[in-house]
């Protein structure tokens, strides 16, 4: 630890702590400090994430020993590819978020530059903890926000939704501990690292109780994932949220995608004995029913938001069903779409709002909202007008944007959810020779079904949204809202036209998850800092 | 004592989840909050029932003579983060009662 570039990787977690809270001490009415110190964290965050994705192609496992305490006793943070990928796509996420939030949406709630500060920090800290009871706390920072932010902008709908999704995911909390508790029980330890070397050493008699955790533990990462049945809550609480709100709760789904993909392969890869594939086919029939749950919703919804909701149980779908197939080719494929879906999902969300925003039966409670809680009181007057300039040729854009997250969503060529599907598919039907099990075949149907079952609905939305109208108004969108759905889409085609240099990187993260022996090593054998080294830094 | 914790656990969670299903949001926090006390229970019973053990070590001791601390340092945890979260529960539920004007989970009274 004599490199301060290893702090790095404590950042991601401290910086939005330390933002959030000093949003917090400022008065309501200070809301653009809040605001340009809320971007400056969250910009900062993005270049750390990035800096950490540059960092790990030299040494792909960097360990943080918090309190210095060895890893088994102390807990650890972690940044491999897997952790770095994910930072970057939260920072990525969370900065189009805010962008477009800071047009007009931040004014319609308090605290809530604070809440989305303590979100990215448990969002990141989930990402890089090696604990799993850290991994608990981080969830429930990352939730409490949550539940903030899905309420805000209020409003009955939103209510509603969001009690719902307060007690589901509170009783799935539970779950988590209940599962945490019996793998303690049973292995007496909760360092990830560690349990990796213990499962496979269990005794017979002790195998049963951790099997049983590890089950419970899943199913509270299921239904954060939203997998058929655990995923009614989802689309609602999406759609009621307020879309730059709904943008970032695309990546906390993917959270509950990441604990099952890191946990289930490094607990039960081939090489942990007698436990090896633990609930795979369960994890392979719920991911399916996911996917054809979602399909049968997105060609059912009325509404953009709904649409949207359902877009992302078949992302979860995909994801959990390609996951279980445990292979590195699969996963390294399924890891791009990860990025390509929750990209386009993010972009969908926020362009919702713009395509109906004169529509919006929510667009006149965002009205009353913000008259409540704006600043009749305040110095600054209102900046409706000054925020951005409003951008011509509005629909055109709009369109287009539809058009590419639609293409996105389906997973047509050009675009790169086309080569994460190819990716998947492609690793699933493996060489001329190979034979191709009866569940590969399941997967490939169902993934082609869900994608023509998407482009049916998103068509069909367009052309009702775009060209039915007869007397519909063009919207006034400014710059500053359209700018982070251009660049969530220009992602998109940033990762499509460099789609070999990304799935190098895909392919050795898919390798270290499937070989884990590199992790375990790298925590449990990383010294502390001794003080004279300390002193040496300083 | 076994047999006592096992029961206690029990009866908390058959009563918990039988009121999380009930259709008034008081009934559900309640649940929630009875759920949260059995899994509080149940982390220290993982860490092995013992009474009258110290959970700290001091240097050379046998270790069999002492109580597993990390459980309880778990349960601390755990205790904070449930209470923070039933308390903001506790508001959504207010605030959902304000704005609906029911207290049913679902923001209307089911037609009779």
């Amino acid at each position: 630890m004599s490199n301060w570039l290893d702090h790095l990787i404590i950042v991601p977690v401290l910086l939005p702590l330390l933002a959030g809270a000093a949003t917090l001490l400022l008065e309501e009415r200070h809301r653009r400090t809040k605001a340009v110190i809320n971007l400056a964290s969250t910009v900062a965050l993005l270049v750390v994430a990035v800096a950490l994705l540059e960092r790990v192609r030299t040494e792909p496992i960097s360990v943080y020993l918090l309190g210095n305490w060895p890893a088994p006793f102390g807990i650890v943070l972690v940044a491999d590819h897997l952790a770095a990928l994910m930072l970057t796509l939260t920072g990525a996420l969370g900065l189009a978020a805010l962008l477009f939030a800071l047009a007009r949406w931040h004014r319609a709630g308090l605290h809530v530059h604070a809440l989305f500060q303590f979100m990215l920090m448990g969002l990141n800290g989930a990402f890089l903890t090696g604990d799993l009871f850290n991994l608990f706390v981080f969830f429930e920072v990352l939730l409490a926000a949550s539940y903030g932010l899905v309420l805000h902008g209020s409003g009955t709908a939103r209510v509603k939704a969001g009690l719902h999704y307060i007690a589901i995911n509170l009783a799935a909390s539970l779950l988590f501990l209940i599962g945490v508790a019996l793998i303690y029980g049973a292995a007496g330890t909760l360092n990830m690292a560690d349990l990796a070397t213990r499962v496979p050493a269990l005794a017979a008699a002790d195998r049963p109780l951790l099997q049983a955790g590890a089950a419970i533990l899943g199913i509270a990462f299921l239904v954060k994932a939203a997998a058929w049945p655990l995923c009614f809550w989802l689309p609602t609480t999406y759609a009621a949220a307020s879309p730059p709100v709904a943008a970032l709760l695309a990546i906390t789904s993917k959270v509950g995608v990441y604990v099952i993909l890191r946990l289930w392969l490094l607990l039960f890869g081939e090489h942990s004995g007698a436990s090896a594939q633990l609930g795979g086919d369960w994890l392979l029939y719920l991911g399916l029913a996911t996917l054809l749950y979602g399909a049968i919703g997105v060609l059912g919804s009325q509404d953009l938001a709904r649409l949207g909701g359902y877009s992302v149980l078949i992302s979860s779908g995909t994801l959990l069903a390609a996951i279980s197939v445990a292979d590195p080719a699969v996963t390294a494929g399924a890891l791009f779409y990860l990025i390509s879906s929750t990209l386009a999902v993010s972009a969908f969300f926020l362009l919702v709002e713009l395509a109906e925003r004169d529509r919006l039966a929510g667009a006149n409670i965002l009205a009353v909202t913000l008259e409540a809680f704006g600043d009749p009181d305040d110095e600054l007057p209102i900046e409706d007008e000054e925020v951005g300039v409003a951008i011509p040729a509005t629909m055109a854009l709009v369109g287009l944007s539809f058009i590419g997250c639609g293409l996105l969503l389906a997973g047509l060529p050009p675009l790169s959810g086309f080569v994460a599907k190819f990716a998947i598919l492609s690793a699933l039907l493996g060489g001329p020779g190979d034979s191709v099990s009866i569940t590969a075949w399941l997967l490939l149907a169902a993934l082609i079904l869900s994608g023509l079952f998407t482009i049916i609905a998103m068509t069909r939305s367009g052309v009702r949204t775009f060209w039915a109208p007869l007397d519909r108004s063009v919207p006034r969108v400014r710059l500053i809202e359209m700018a982070p759905i251009a660049g969530l889409l220009f992602l998109c085609v940033l990762l499509t036209v460099r789609a070999g240099s990304v799935m190098g990187y895909l392919q050795t993260t898919a390798e270290a998850l499937h070989a884990p022996q590199a992790y375990v090593q790298g925590v449990l054998s990383m010294p502390p800092t001794t003080v004279s080294g300390r002193e040496a830094s300083s | 004592m076994e047999l006592v914790v096992a029961l206690g656990i029990g009866v908390l969670v058959s009563s918990g989840v039988w009121l999380l299903l009930r259709p008034r949001t008081f009934q559900v926090i309640i649940g929630l909050s009875l759920l949260s006390y059995a899994v509080n229970l149940f982390i220290v019973a993982m860490g092995r029932l013992k009474t009258d053990a110290p959970p700290v070590l001091s240097a050379g001791a046998d270790v069999a003579q002492y109580t597993d601390p990390l459980p309880q340092a778990l349960v601390l945890t755990a205790i904070v983060i449930s209470f923070a979260t039933t308390a903001l529960f506790l508001v959504v539920l207010l605030a959902s009662r304000g704005l609906t004007g029911t207290d049913h989970v679902d923001g209307r009274e089911p037609d009779a």
